[in-house]
């Protein structure tokens, strides 16, 4: 079903729902040997850094373990966990709003906005903030909301989405970006990384003086204190937060951790796996708004949307709820083959990679999003790279099964698997028919198969049939 | 030691060579072979599609076919693994269960039953080759085997092995993967074969015949100068 907001897509990049429009981006994509080239560098760099990253834990298995419990305590008492955080939140001045989709979300955020006249909105990197279409939804109402992450500026000034959930631009070569830069803001042309950052820094900075609201996402809300947790590289994201007047966060009600302590096993975790780091270089804990008697400065109102947006489908399905408990790492991502084949946009969803293709047909529907768990070889490296020990293939097949059940598959595979079932029940039917007689059946069945590949070669006799010859006595 | 073998839908159907230099490697080392002519399939395909109900009347068949048996070894990680960490899934709280985990036991895929129950790793093969070794999905990661193929490829006399990059990448098969998404499952084996050319070797050689069959009609169908083969091939060439 449509919904309001869907309007509000990125239009530069083709994110039409459904099988067909999937299946016509990724096979462009899986064809782009300068894409594939491009994206191998980037996460060959990824991967040389987390090994050592991976050296900080003195036992890696068991604090992934750790960590999966962890946020199983959180997930399976959501119902309190975030009433503790609102109740310990709200004790400190903040204000928590329940947001049941993206449209509740976007009403609030602008009523919040009209309040103070707001022109300029700075934010940080937030994947839940792409989820609901922010930045489109308040540029139709007069809004400009500038993207402050360096990444994340990159994508907004090409008009993209991010390309990953942690590496925004990993799709752009360094000479990319300096042509983008060129084009849009009339730099030159050759400039390298560094000096592309500096122009950045300098037209952002002008934008946290403008901006009367500053949104951020999170990367944990802490229960038992009612705060929220950023984690960042920039400085950008602790500044979005702390500089306008306003701060509203918006958050999954997935990100939930128990206790303050548990950030200890969750900062380096999430760095470790998110970009080979120890730990990042700005890491913030924000309790409320500032505190009069107490506190010189910081924002007069903290907001903290709390979104659910389909999530509480995942977490009625007692198999699928797992998949909460993700941290948004991003090292799925990396890990996947198909994702290093077709590239974050070619899925057409804001989470993409094998997280996505769990998340996704739950948070956005069956009909429309089904087709991503079937475009999965099932190969088990996104659950082997879990630092929170998601069984993602597993969940992905999961959903092949649940559109199986609600009677969504199609009915020429549903009729495919009787026969399949009505054959392997039977040696006779297995060995009837000589192989010249299965090449052409089988032939004319696959036809997909014969694409990238010389067509099936049957046997002239089954081994079974061999077999028996063999041992008549 | 008497051993029965399971032999894949589709390696009884496409590559029963293989299957038969199992049985003669399985024979070498001193097993009696059994053949239970019945079966037919492991019901991995109808599951890794979603339709587990389909699935299941196969495994009960499976069940049924392997019933009295001692050892039952296959040549492919992906069925035997299938049968090992599914099954359990499939079957749980159900009569089948208690069947099932003495199935799971006793289940091997080729390479691990000859290297950690036989503990046998030189069938005096002769392959005077230069080859690769992929690693499959299934092997490593639903039957944890990465030594045991490579242990039993350092006997074969004149076998030299040359390790790829990405070794233990997807090949992009995943069954009905490569017929629904086609392009995409392709892309991934230009990758492995391209893989496989940078180490000049003449043939690709694994547990799995599934990763192999897409492996190979990709690169015939591009006249690529690479061969696979199955390891029980490697293991029965030369005497």
């Amino acid at each position: 079903m449509a919904k309001k907001n869907d309007t509000l897509e990125y239009s530069k990049i083709d994110s039409r729902p459904g099988e067909p429009a999937f299946k016509a981006r990724s096979s462009v994509k899986a064809k782009d040997i300068e894409h594939r080239r491009k994206i191998n560098f980037n996460i060959g760099r990824y991967n040389a850094v987390v090994p050592v990253g991976k050296t900080q834990f003195y036992d890696l298995e068991t604090a992934r373990m750790m960590a999966k419990n962890k946020k199983w305590e959180a997930i399976e008492h959501l119902d309190r966990s975030l009433l503790q955080f609102e109740e310990e939140l709200v004790k400190r001045g903040g204000e928590v709003i329940w947001a049941q989709d993206a449209d509740e979300a976007l009403a609030n955020i602008l009523e919040i906005c009209k309040a103070v006249n707001c022109k300029t909105v700075v934010k940080s990197k937030s994947m839940v903030t792409e989820e609901i279409h922010l930045n489109a939804f308040l540029g139709q109402n007069g809004i400009d909301s500038i993207e402050t992450d360096l990444g994340e500026y990159i994508q907004q000034l090409d008009e993209e989405p991010p390309y990953h959930i942690v590496t925004p631009a990993m799709h752009k070569s360094k000479e990319d970006v300096a042509r983008l830069f060129a084009n849009k803001l009339g730099t030159e042309p050759n400039l390298n990384p560094s000096q592309l950052t500096q122009i950045a820094r300098y037209k952002l900075r002008e934008k946290y003086v403008q901006a009367e609201v500053g949104v951020t996402g999170a990367n944990f809300l802490i229960a038992e204190t009612g705060s929220i947790a950023l984690t960042e590289n920039e400085g950008n994201g602790r500044l979005s937060a702390g500089f306008p007047k306003i701060h509203i966060a918006i958050v999954g009600i997935e990100k939930v951790i128990p206790k303050l302590e548990d950030l200890a096993l969750f900062w380096p975790l999430l760095s470790t796996y998110g970009t080979g780091q120890f730990v990042t270089a700005y890491n913030s804990i924000i309790s409320g708004p500032r505190q009069k008697n107490s506190e010189p400065d910081g924002p007069e109102r903290m907001i903290v949307i709390l979104l659910d947006n389909g999530r509480t489908k995942m977490l009625a399905d007692a198999k699928t709820r797992e998949a909460m408990f993700c941290i948004r790492c991003g090292s799925c991502l990396n890990a996947c083959p198909i994702y290093k084949n077709i590239g974050g946009h070619a899925y057409g969803t804001t989470y993409s990679g094998p997280i996505g293709k769990v998340i996704t047909p739950w948070l956005r529907g069956m009909p429309d999003y089904k087709h991503l768990s079937n475009s999965s070889s099932l190969c088990g490296n996104c659950t082997e790279v879990c630092p929170v020990k998601i069984n993602i293939h597993e969940l992905i097949l999961n959903n092949r099964h649940e559109a199986v059940v609600r009677g969504e598959s199609k009915l020429s595979e549903r009729l495919a698997w009787k026969m399949w079932k009505v054959s392997s029940n039977s040696r006779a039917l297995m060995n009837a028919g000589n192989g010249n007689l299965k090449n052409k059946v089988v032939g004319s069945l696959f036809k997909a198969w014969n694409k990238h590949h010389t067509p099936l070669e049957f046997a002239p006799k089954t081994f079974n049939q061999m077999w028996k010859e063999q041992h008549k006595n | 030691m008497k051993v029965s073998i399971f032999v894949p839908c589709f390696i009884d159907q496409l590559y029963p060579q293989v299957a038969f230099n199992m049985v003669k490697v399985l024979q070498k080392a001193g097993c009696e072979v059994d053949y239970n002519a019945n079966q037919t399939c492991c019901g991995q395909p109808a599951f890794n599609a979603g339709f587990y109900e389909d699935s299941k009347d196969i495994c009960r068949k499976f069940l049924k076919d392997f019933k009295d048996t001692e050892y039952i070894v296959a040549p492919s990680a992906s069925c035997v693994g299938f049968v090992k960490n599914n099954y359990s899934k499939l079957f749980e709280n159900s009569s089948e269960g208690a069947e099932v985990n003495v199935l799971k036991e006793k289940i091997y895929e080729f390479t691990d039953f000859l290297v950690n129950v036989l503990k046998q790793e030189d069938f005096n093969a002769v392959f005077e080759n230069k080859i690769t070794y992929h690693d499959s999905c299934a092997a490593l990661r639903e039957c944890h085997i990465k030594k045991e193929p490579r242990a039993l490829l350092d006997h074969v006399k004149g076998l030299e092995l040359v390790e790829m990059n990405d070794v233990e990448t997807c090949c992009g098969f995943g069954g009905s993967f490569a017929v629904k998404f086609e392009d995409i499952s392709g892309a991934m084996a230009d990758q492995k074969v391209n893989n496989a050319l940078q180490t000049d070797a003449k043939y690709i050689v694994s547990t799995d015949m599934s990763c192999l069959m897409h492996i190979d009609g990709y690169a015939k169908k591009r006249q690529l100068p690479v061969k696979c083969l199955h390891i029980a091939d490697v293991l029965a060439s030369g005497w």
